[in-house]
């Protein structure tokens, strides 16, 4: 099994040749057709900024990112260099090619208003939330995906480490400006992004910021 | 499983209700009047339930080493499910125990952990699919075996969750009752052998009217080179839902809030 320490890995690729260079704002939803063979890259623009990423095969949308099966597969909770994202039917989706933030999230989810109620007070419920922003995405794009393919999402660049006795904590960042995260494709995908908009707890440093996406096409053999 | 426990022969037509009050043996200290029902799970089976509001649940592994992997839809809108990470990051935990809630996705408590003998219940959502049932432990299907047939846990809780018209889509991350994994500085998981014994339980309240889905095949992590899942005992009492001095309501908070977002759909 693959331990889950950090692993940096820096990326030869150059940003002037990538095919698609895109600055999502803070707050926003984003939905991009991925390539199989394409490389990916997040850009944790300003710091400690939660990106909450799930991907979906785009020839068959109902296999998605799966958390269960590739926690199992890696035998660990984090990811970095070398992961390799596993859908639920068990076919790897992507693969962390470099990262130079080192640990991703696997298990804090995408915020929702009504978990919103349940951790803060009852009376946030009319802020903002990614899981508003993976709904507005999928029900403008109308490619057959809802609310039930909201599954366990990975939070690039956020620090949640689980302890020896079992409690889930919130560390501060490991990331921050400039770091990046660059995922190899190995389908055709959905990428489904909400780029937090979380105010109420320290995950995006209660001051959301905007994420960069480059798309560099697979070298030409 | 042996073929002859369940070669079994028809009931007489004097008595055709073959239920027979399980319970007696692994819950004895439930109240008679309020007890609903009983089984016995075998060692990779799988079943479902639609059940209310303040109906409870015991959990009982009857086997050193059992699992039971089991998840949680709202019986009204079944778009609304368990969650693990919603569950987790309220509470602030990776295991659950007395006191703990598994909530659903809208902010509500799906069911609470009333009582708990054991500590610790894994709720990091691993799940032994067929892949890795066949790497593990071989082919052992059903020509060859009956009901002696390996069963995985993913395939058993589709099966479940499919008489009720979810699909893999729908199916979430599980709670595998009496297993314990722990997490390292580097993120790595380690299975904890020998953690649940015979006789060790755990109370679920329901909060919401839910379906129910579980699975008793073994946990994906757990090292024993065997397929020997252990039984699990179920029985369904009336325990009604949770009063104002409830012990997981004042465990902390957000679980005051879940339930009191879970009251809200019984108003009248």
């Amino acid at each position: 099994m693959t331990a889950t320490a950090i692993r940096i890995q820096e990326s030869p690729l150059d940003p002037a040749a990538a095919l698609l260079d895109h600055t999502l704002p803070a707050g926003e939803p984003y939905l991009l057709a991925i390539e199989q063979g394409q490389t990916l890259r997040i850009v944790d623009v300003e710091g400690n900024q939660a990106v909450d990423v799930i991907f979906y095969n785009r020839d068959d949308p109902a296999e998605h990112y799966s958390a269960s099966e590739t926690l199992l597969r890696q035998g660990g909770i984090y990811l970095t260099t070398g992961s390799v994202l596993y859908s639920d039917d068990g076919n790897p989706m992507l693969r962390i090619v470099a990262d130079t933030c080192g640990r991703h999230d696997t298990l804090g989810g995408a915020c929702a208003a009504e978990s919103n109620t349940v951790r803060y007070a009852l009376q946030k419920k009319f802020m903002h939330s990614c899981r508003d922003n993976y709904l507005t995405a999928l029900q403008h794009a109308d490619i057959g995906l809802g609310k039930r393919d909201l599954v366990p999402n990975i939070n690039f660049f956020m620090n949640v480490p689980v302890t020896e006795s079992g409690q889930l904590t919130f560390a501060d960042g490991v990331s921050a400006p400039g770091k990046y995260v660059e995922l190899r494709a190995e389908m055709n995908l959905w990428m489904l992004v909400s780029n937090c908009p979380q105010l109420n707890n320290p995950c995006n440093a209660y001051n959301p910021t905007p994420a960069r996406f480059l798309l560099w096409d697979a070298p030409s053999q | 499983m042996e073929h002859a426990e369940l070669a079994l022969n028809n009931p007489p037509a004097t008595e055709p209700l073959d239920a027979p009050e399980h319970w007696r043996k692994f819950a004895p200290d439930l109240d008679v009047d309020n007890v609903l029902f009983s089984e016995l799970i075998p060692g990779g089976g799988h079943w479902s339930y639609l059940l209310s509001r303040g109906v409870s649940l015991r959990l009982t592994a009857l086997d050193a080493g059992a699992n039971l992997a089991l998840v949680l839809y709202s019986a009204r809108e079944k778009l609304e499910r368990y969650n693990q990470p919603d569950s987790l990051k309220a509470q602030h935990t990776a295991h659950y125990t007395r006191g703990h809630v598994l909530m659903s996705d809208m902010g509500r408590a799906l069911a609470s952990l009333t009582a708990d003998s054991l500590g610790w219940h894994d709720p990091l959502g691993l799940l032994l699919d067929n892949r890795l049932l066949h790497e593990k432990f071989g082919d052992h299907p059903y020509q060859s075996f009956r009901n002696g047939m390996y069963r995985s846990g993913r395939d058993g809780l589709l099966i479940e969750i499919g008489k009720y018209g979810l699909s893999k889509r729908d199916l979430v991350a599980p709670v595998n009752f009496f297993s314990k994994v722990t997490v390292d500085d580097e993120g790595r998981f380690h299975f904890v052998p020998n953690h649940a014994q015979a006789g060790d339980y755990v109370d679920l309240r329901l909060d919401m009217d839910v379906l129910v889905a579980f699975s008793a095949a073994p946990h994906p992590l757990d090292p024993n080179p065997v397929y020997a899942p252990g039984k699990v005992g179920l029985a369904a009492w009336r325990s009604g839902p949770a009063p104002k001095d409830d012990f997981c309501r004042c465990f902390r908070p957000e679980n005051a809030r879940a339930l009191h977002n879970s009251d809200m759909l019984y108003l009248a």
